[in-house]
């Protein structure tokens, strides 16, 4: 167990499609506290979780809040490891051009811009689980 | 909840933010200031701007942290301080700026 107040690692496991359910809203908004209190925060977007950060989706005809542009927020607050399941995408038709392009600037860099997307295998998946003190799956 | 603008009734939270965004207008804005006890100047003005461009651009308000570090990027480090958005917004930058802004209270809003 680690000291209160101490940076833990936290892992959000994205899983369901963007729009039609309230999970992958929840999540974002749950994220974003976490980070606002400086913690070690990493999103893993697997199955249907990719979908997530496809570019440009339209919900006006749904009518609910369209939460897309709000992942390029992310690098804002220092949440630069994000994770997708690269075989959850090839089983999806989908490729990285398929996927928003998020990055996050590196203070000690002359604020450098990075990716923050990295594809993982499933063996990369169960390490990255591995090394976690909270995971949270959505 | 609701506050009277030229006759024009504005509905808002139990916490007097505004509910539809679309409602705001900066006679609006002047009005939210003035019953935080705020007199608005342009230094207001520029951050309560920067907040409603943030919010178009990211459909969120900043946390105060990174509203902090996006001021300093964009108008400078002698902006981009707490203490300085504090002198501004006594009351919490994010917070007291946001309301003004017409947004919703920032997520994770401390």
């Amino acid at each position: 167990m680690s000291e209160a107040g101490a940076t833990k690692k936290f892992l959000y496991i994205n899983r369901k499609a963007p729009y039609g359910t309230i999970y992958a809203w929840e999540s974002l908004e749950v994220v974003l506290i976490g980070a606002a209190f400086e913690q070690d925060v990493s999103l893993l977007f697997m199955d249907d979780g990719v979908y997530q950060l496809v570019k440009e989706m339209q919900t006006k005809g749904i009518g609910m809040k369209n939460f897309t542009a709000t992942y390029a927020a992310l690098g804002d607050y220092e949440v630069n490891k994000i994770y997708i399941d690269k075989d959850a995408l090839t089983e999806r038709g989908l490729t990285l051009d398929d996927l928003q392009h998020l990055v996050w600037e590196d203070e000690n860099e002359d604020w450098a811009e990075k990716d923050s997307i990295h594809l993982v295998g499933r063996d990369e998946i169960a390490d990255l689980l591995d090394e976690q003190d909270v995971i949270f799956n959505f | 909840m609701s506050i009277e603008i030229n006759g024009k009734s504005i509905e808002t939270d139990e916490e007097g933010y505004i509910l539809n965004l679309a409602d705001w207008t900066e006679e609006i804005a002047n009005v939210l200031a003035k019953e935080e006890g705020i007199e608005m100047s342009e230094n207001h003005w520029e951050v309560v701007n920067f907040l409603r461009e943030y919010y178009d651009e990211y459909q969120i308000a900043p946390a105060v942290r990174v509203l902090t570090k996006s001021i300093g990027k964009k108008l400078g480090a002698e902006k981009g301080n707490s203490k300085y958005l504090y002198e501004l917004f006594p009351y919490g930058p994010a917070k007291q700026a946001c309301k003004i802004a017409g947004l919703p209270k920032p997520t994770g809003c401390i």
